[in-house]
C-alpha cells in the first residue's frame, strides 16, 4: 500500500463540514451538508444554478455566515464571528468567478500585500515569491501592469496567483472560467491542473466536465441547497445514481 | 475626395440670434439695475473708501500692509482649510462607522448625520457655540494659555491660527464648521465606501486582511478616487458657509465686510467687492481642483 495513503488515512480531514444549514432570510439555501476533503483530495462540486455550491464553499472562509452545523479546517472549527478568521483565511485559498483583483494596486502588489499584511514575509521576500508564482502562471512579464490593463484569463490566472502567494493548505475555485471568453479557459484551466498535480487540496465549482473527469477524485452534485450524490467522475459522468443528476447532465451535454 | 486629404472642416459653434437676444435682455436687465441706483436712488458711488479696507499704508513701518478686508480674507481661508483637515478626519471616521457592522457605531454616525442635516446651520452654530465656548472651553483650559508664551506669540503661530488674543474665538468657529460640513463629508464618504463592488470585499477577506486593512489598503483608496470631485465641491461649499461663522463674532470676511459697510455706509461697494472677493477665492480653487482632477486622471494609466 502506498505509505501516502496509509498517512493520510489517519491524519484528520482538511475540511469537514457536517450537518451545515444556511437561510437566506426565510429561504433555505444550504440543508445538512455533509463532506470531508482529505488532504490532496480534488474535489468538484457542480450541479444546477442556485443550488448552493457557491453559498457552501464560501462558508467556509466565512465570506458567507453558517446557522447550524460545523466547519472545521485543519482540525480548526471555524465559527461566525470568530476572532482568528484571517488566520483559517490565510489557509484557505479562493478564486472567484469575476477574479475580484484589486484594480488600484500593479500585479505584483495584488501579490503582495496578503503576505506583508499578515507579517508572513518582509516585503523583498514577499516579492521574490509573488514573482515566483506569477511565473508558475504563465504571467511574469506582467508584474507592473494594472488588472484592467490585462485580459480575462491573464486576470483570473493572477487571482490564482494571488491565492497562492498565502502558501494557503487548500484552494476554493468558484467557477473560475465562467465569466471568460472561450479562448481563454483554456490557459487558466491548465493552470489549475498544474496545480492538482503538485498536490494543491482543491475544492472547485465548474462545469468544465473535461477538467472534472481529469482531475477530480470525487463529484460532488448539489441541488437545492442538499449534496444529493457523490461519486467518482467516471461513475458519476456514466451511470449517475440518481433522475436529478442524470438530468443535470443531459441538460450540460444537451445543448 | 482621397484618404490623405484633411478632414472637412467642423462648423464653428456661432452665436445665434436667439443666444444674442437672450445676451441683450440680461444687459438690458444689468443697465435698467445700474438706471435705478444711480439716477431712482441718486446713489453716488464712492469705491475709494471701501476699497482703502483692502490695504492700508502704515506710517510706522512706513509700507502697505493688510486692512481689514484683507486680514478678513486670510482669516477664512485659514478658517476654511482647518475646517476642512477636521471635517474630513471626521467625515472619514464617521462615514466609516455609517457602514460598518458594530451597530453602537452606525447609530452613533447616523444621529451625528441626521441631526446636522435636519436643523438650520444657524442654529446649530449659536447651541454650539455657547455649548464651546462656555462649558468646553473652560474646561480644557484654552482661556488660561499665556498670550505671551514663545509657543504662541510667534510668527508661524500667527500663520496658522491668527491673532493668539482670538483663539478661542476661532476655534470655536473651526469645531463649529469642522462638525458641520463633517457631516456632509460622511455621506459622501459613506457613498464612496458603499459604492465599492462587493467581490473586493471579499478578496480582500479571502487573503486574511484584517477589517482594518480592508479598509485601508483597498476600499477606501478606490473610494478615494471617486468622492474627490464631492470632496472638492463640499470644500468650496465650506468656504461659502464659513460665512455663517461670522455670526458668532470670528472675524473673517463677512463680520469684517458687516463692520466696513456700517463705518463706511457704503453698503452696495463694501458687499460687491466682498462678493468678488469671495468669488475669486472659490473659483480659483475650483479651477484648481479640476486642474489636479485632469492630472489625476491622466496619471492612472
Ligand atoms: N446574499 C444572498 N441573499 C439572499 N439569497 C441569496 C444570497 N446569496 C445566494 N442566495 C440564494 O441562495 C441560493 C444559492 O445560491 P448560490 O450562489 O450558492 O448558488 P450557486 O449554486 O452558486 O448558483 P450559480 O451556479 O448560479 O452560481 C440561490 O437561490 C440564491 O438566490
Ligand atoms: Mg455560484
Amino acid at each position: 500500500m502506498n505509505p501516502a495513503m496509509n498517512e493520510s488515512s489517519h491524519t484528520p480531514p482538511l475540511v469537514e463540514i457536517s450537518g451545515l444549514c444556511k437561510w437566506f432570510g426565510e429561504f433555505s439555501a444550504l440543508y445538512d451538508i455533509n463532506l470531508q476533503v482529505n488532504s490532496g483530495e480534488r474535489v468538484v462540486v457542480c450541479g444546477p444554478s442556485g443550488s448552493g455550491k457557491s453559498t457552501m464553499i464560501r462558508c467556509i472562509n466565512q465570506l458567507e455566515e453558517h446557522q447550524a452545523g460545523t466547519i472545521k479546517v485543519d482540525g480548526r472549527e471555524v465559527m461566525p464571528g470568530m476572532k482568528q478568521i484571517e488566520e483559517v483565511r490565510r489557509d484557505v485559498g479562493m478564486v472567484f468567478q469575476s477574479f475580484n483583483l484589486f484594480p488600484h494596486l500593479t500585479v505584483v502588489e495584488n501579490l503582495t500585500i496578503g503576505p506583508i499584511r499578515n507579517k508572513l514575509v518582509s516585503k523583498t521576500e514577499a516579492t521574490e515569491r509573488a514573482m515566483h508564482y506569477l511565473e508558475r502562471v504563465h504571467i511574469a512579464e506582467q508584474a507592473d501592469k494594472y488588472p484592467p490593463q490585462l485580459s480575462g484569463g491573464q486576470q483570473q490566472r493572477v487571482a490564482i496567483a494571488r491565492s497562492l502567494c498565502l502558501q494557503p493548505k487548500i484552494m476554493l475555485f468558484d467557477e473560475p472560467t465562467s465569466a471568460l471568453d472561450p479562448e481563454m479557459i483554456a490557459g487558466v484551466l491548465d493552470v489549475m491542473i498544474e496545480l492538482a498535480e503538485g498536490g494543491m487540496t482543491m475544492i472547485c465549482v465548474t462545469h468544465e466536465m473535461g477538467f472534472a473527469r481529469r482531475v477530480a477524485d470525487r463529484i460532488v452534485f448539489m441541488d437545492f441547497g442538499e449534496i444529493v450524490e457523490v461519486a467518482e467522475p467516471e461513475t458519476f459522468f456514466n451511470s449517475p445514481r440518481t433522475e436529478r443528476a442524470k438530468l443535470f447532465l443531459s441538460q450540460l451535454l444537451g445543448h | 475626395m482621397d484618404r490623405n486629404s484633411p478632414p472637412p472642416e467642423q462648423r464653428k459653434k456661432r452665436f445665434t440670434l436667439v443666444d444674442l437676444l437672450l445676451f441683450s435682455a440680461l444687459a438690458a436687465l444689468i443697465l435698467y439695475a445700474g438706471y435705478r441706483v444711480n439716477d431712482v436712488l441718486v446713489y453716488h458711488w464712492n469705491w475709494s473708501r471701501v476699497l482703502g479696507f483692502l490695504v492700508k499704508y502704515d506710517q510706522e513701518s512706513e509700507s502697505w500692509v493688510a486692512n481689514l478686508l484683507l486680514q478678513g480674507l486670510a482669516t477664512t481661508l485659514r478658517l476654511a482649510i482647518w475646517a476642512t483637515v477636521f471635517a474630513t478626519l471626521v467625515g472619514v471616521v464617521m462615514g466609516y462607522w455609517r457602514t460598518c457592522q458594530n451597530l453602537a457605531l452606525r447609530i452613533i454616525s447616523r444621529c451625528y448625520v441626521e441631526l446636522i442635516r435636519n436643523i438650520p446651520p444657524i442654529v446649530f452654530i449659536f447651541i454650539f457655540y455657547f455649548f464651546v465656548s462656555s462649558q468646553l472651553f473652560p474646561a480644557i483650559g484654552i482661556y488660561n494659555i499665556d498670550r505671551d508664551n514663545p509657543w504662541v506669540a510667534n510668527e508661524v503661530f500667527a500663520f496658522l491660527f491668527g491673532d493668539p488674543a482670538l483663539l478661542d474665538n476661532f476655534l470655536a468657529g473651526m469645531i463649529c464648521l469642522s462638525l458641520f460640513e463633517g457631516a456632509y463629508i460622511t455621506e459622501i464618504v459613506r457613498a464612496g465606501i458603499q459604492s465599492t463592488p462587493k467581490g473586493q470585499w471579499e478578496a480582500a477577506r479571502s487573503i486574511g486582511l484584517s477589517p482594518f486593512n480592508v479598509l485601508r489598503d483597498i476600499i477606501l483608496p478606490q473610494a478615494v478616487r471617486k468622492i474627490l470631485p464631492p470632496l472638492a465641491g463640499q470644500f468650496i461649499t465650506l468656504i461659502k458657509d464659513s460665512a455663517i461663522i461670522s455670526l458668532i463674532s470670528i472675524q473673517e470676511l463677512t463680520f469684517v465686510a458687516n463692520e466696513v459697510a456700517a463705518t463706511t455706509t457704503r453698503v452696495f461697494e463694501t458687499w460687491i467687492l466682498v462678493g468678488a472677493m469671495y468669488f475669486v477665492l472659490c473659483y480659483s480653487f475650483a479651477l484648481l481642483f479640476a486642474h489636479l482632477e485632469r492630472r489625476a486622471k491622466r496619471s492612472q494609466r
